[in-house]
C-alpha cells in the first residue's frame, strides 16, 4: 500500500461493514471522505461542528485521533446518544497512523 | 402590509447580495430573518473569523463582509423584518404571495427567494419512542417561564451548559429536580458542573449519571420518566414535567411544508435560474441543492445574480430585460 493511503472500516446504520481506502494527503475531513464514499450523512452545517449530523462512534483506534476541540466537546455533550467513543467526523483529519480505524455512523438523518 | 417585488427569506450574505442584483434590475426587496440582526451565520456564529475566498479580498472577517454588503445595498433601500420566522405563504390569484411570520407580520410579494442558509435552529430531540405523544403534555424543549415549574417535579435531561444551568436555577423553584445524563461526567462548563454536583451532595437535586432515557410513562399526561443504566437496570422517576435539553440543530422548519422538492434538508433547484418546482419561488445559497452543489458564499452570489434575471419576468411581465454592466451604467438608486 502507498504511504499516503490508509484503510478504514465503516459500519453503516444497518450494520453492514465495508472497508474504504482513504488518502491522507488531500486535506479533507473524514465527513467529506464519507460523503464522497456515498455514505448517507446530512452534514447540514458543512463542517462547522454545529449540526452533529456527522456523529460517529470510533469502535477501534480512537487513541490515534487528535484530541477534540472545546467546540466539538460542547456539541458532543449536547447529543442524547453520544458516549466516550463519539466524535464528529467533520472535525477529524486522518493521518497514516489512523490506518485500520473502525467507525460506526450515528448521525441523525433528519 | 408591506408590498414588495421580492421577499427574501434569510438575511445572510447571499440574501443581502440578492438585494443588489435585484436593485440593478429595479426590483425592490424585503428581507425576513429569524435572527434579530442581519448577517446570518456570519454575524451570529463566527463574526470575527477571517474568510479567504471572497474575490478581491485576500482576507476579510465575516462581520466586515456583512457590513460592506449592507453598505453596497444601501442605494436600493431594502426593508427588513428581523427576529421573526416565516411560517406560512399563501398564493394569490394573480400568482403573487402573501408571506406571514409567527408574529403575524404580513408581506405581499411577487416573488419569494429562500436564502435561508442552514435553516433555523430547533431543539434536538432524544430518541424515545413515545416522546411525541407527550409534547405539550408535560414535555418542554425549552424553559420559557420558570414560574410554570413552581412546586412541580421536574426531570431535566442533557449534559451541556443549558441542562446544567437550568438544573441549578430550577432547583430553587421546583419541588424536585432530577438531572439525567448519559455519562458520569460533564466535559464542558466546569463551574456549572461543580454547582450541580454540590446541589446533589446537599440533597437538593437528584443526579442520575450514566443513565440513558428509555421510556415515558403516562396516561395522556406525563407521570414518569424511565431510564436504564449500563447494567440494564431501569429506574422510573416520577415527574410532572420533562425538559430534554440537547441543544439546537438546524432544520428547514415551516419551509419543508410548502410543497417544494426537498432532498436531505435542502431545496432542489434548477441550475438554469435557481427556481424551485413552485413557480415564483427560488432558493439560493446553502439551503439549495443541485448536482455539483458547493456550499460557498461566492457560489451563492452567482446564484443570486442568475435568479434575478429570471425573477424579472414576474415583477415586470410587460418589459424586456436588458442586461447592463455597472461599469457602463453605474448604480441607479431608487
Amino acid at each position: 500500500m502507498e504511504d499516503n493511503l490508509i484503510q478504514l472500516t465503516v459500519i453503516d446504520r444497518d450494520g453492514t461493514e465495508n472497508r474504504i481506502d482513504v488518502p491522507t494527503d488531500i486535506n479533507v475531513s473524514l465527513m467529506e471522505i464519507l460523503k464522497a464514499s456515498e455514505y448517507d450523512i446530512l452534514a447540514t452545517c458543512g463542517g462547522m461542528a454545529l449540526c452533529a449530523t456527522c456523529h460517529i462512534e470510533v469502535v477501534e483506534g480512537i487513541e490515534n485521533l487528535s484530541e477534540a476541540s472545546d467546540q466539538e466537546l460542547d456539541m458532543l455533550d449536547t447529543l442524547p446518544d453520544a458516549d466516550e467513543q463519539s466524535r464528529l467526523a467533520c472535525q477529524l483529519r486522518l493521518h497514516p497512523n489512523n490506518n485500520g480505524m473502525k467507525i460506526r455512523l450515528k448521525g441523525s438523518l433528519q | 402590509m408591506t408590498n414588495t417585488d421580492i421577499c427574501i427569506i434569510g438575511a445572510g450574505p447571499v440574501g443581502l447580495f440578492a438585494v443588489f442584483e435585484a436593485g440593478l434590475l429595479k426590483m425592490r426587496c424585503h428581507l425576513i430573518d429569524v435572527l434579530p440582526q442581519v448577517g446570518g451565520q456570519l454575524s451570529e456564529i463566527y463574526p470575527h473569523k477571517p474568510i479567504y475566498d471572497i474575490p478581491g479580498y485576500p482576507s476579510i472577517t465575516a462581520q466586515e463582509l456583512i457590513d460592506n454588503q449592507l453598505e453596497q445595498i444601501k442605494p436600493f433601500a431594502p426593508t427588513f423584518t428581523l427576529g421573526e420566522r416565516v411560517e406560512q405563504i399563501e398564493k394569490q390569484d394573480d400568482g403573487s404571495f402573501i408571506i406571514s411570520t409567527g408574529d403575524n407580520t404580513k408581506v405581499h410579494s411577487q416573488v419569494i427567494v429562500i436564502a435561508g442558509g442552514l435553516g433555523c435552529f430547533e431543539p434536538r430531540k432524544p430518541e424515545i419512542h413515545n416522546l411525541h405523544l407527550y409534547e405539550g403534555k408535560g414535555v418542554d424543549y425549552m424553559v420559557k417561564d420558570p414560574a410554570k415549574y413552581k412546586n412541580k417535579r421536574i426531570v431535566i435531561a442533557g449534559g451541556g451548559d443549558s441542562a446544567l444551568d437550568w438544573t441549578y436555577h430550577l432547583a430553587d423553584i421546583a419541588q424536585q429536580v432530577t438531572l439525567i445524563h448519559r455519562s458520569d461526567s460533564f466535559r464542558g462548563a466546569p463551574d456549572s458542573a461543580e454547582k450541580v454536583f454540590k446541589l446533589a451532595q446537599e440533597g437538593k437535586i437528584n443526579l442520575l449519571l450514566s443513565h440513558n432515557l428509555s421510556n415515558i410513562h403516562g396516561n395522556g399526561t406525563l407521570t414518569a420518566i424511565e431510564t436504564v443504566n449500563k447494567e440494564k437496570e431501569t429506574t422510573a422517576v416520577e415527574a410532572d414535567y420533562f425538559i430534554p435539553l440537547y441543544g439546537l440543530t438546524p432544520k428547514l422548519g415551516p419551509i419543508a411544508d410548502w410543497g417544494l422538492n426537498i432532498d436531505k434538508n435542502a431545496i432542489e433547484v434548477n441550475t438554469f435560474d435557481y427556481s424551485t418546482n413552485v413557480e415564483r419561488i427560488y432558493a439560493i445559497g446553502d439551503i439549495n441543492t443541485y448536482p455539483g452543489k458547493l456550499k460557498l458564499i461566492l457560489c451563492g452570489y452567482h446564484e443570486a445574480a442568475l435568479m434575478c434575471q429570471s425573477a424579472f419576468k414576474f415583477v415586470y411581465p410587460d418589459q424586456k430585460l436588458s442586461f447592463k454592466y455597472t461599469t457602463v451604467n453605474g448604480i441607479n438608486t431608487f
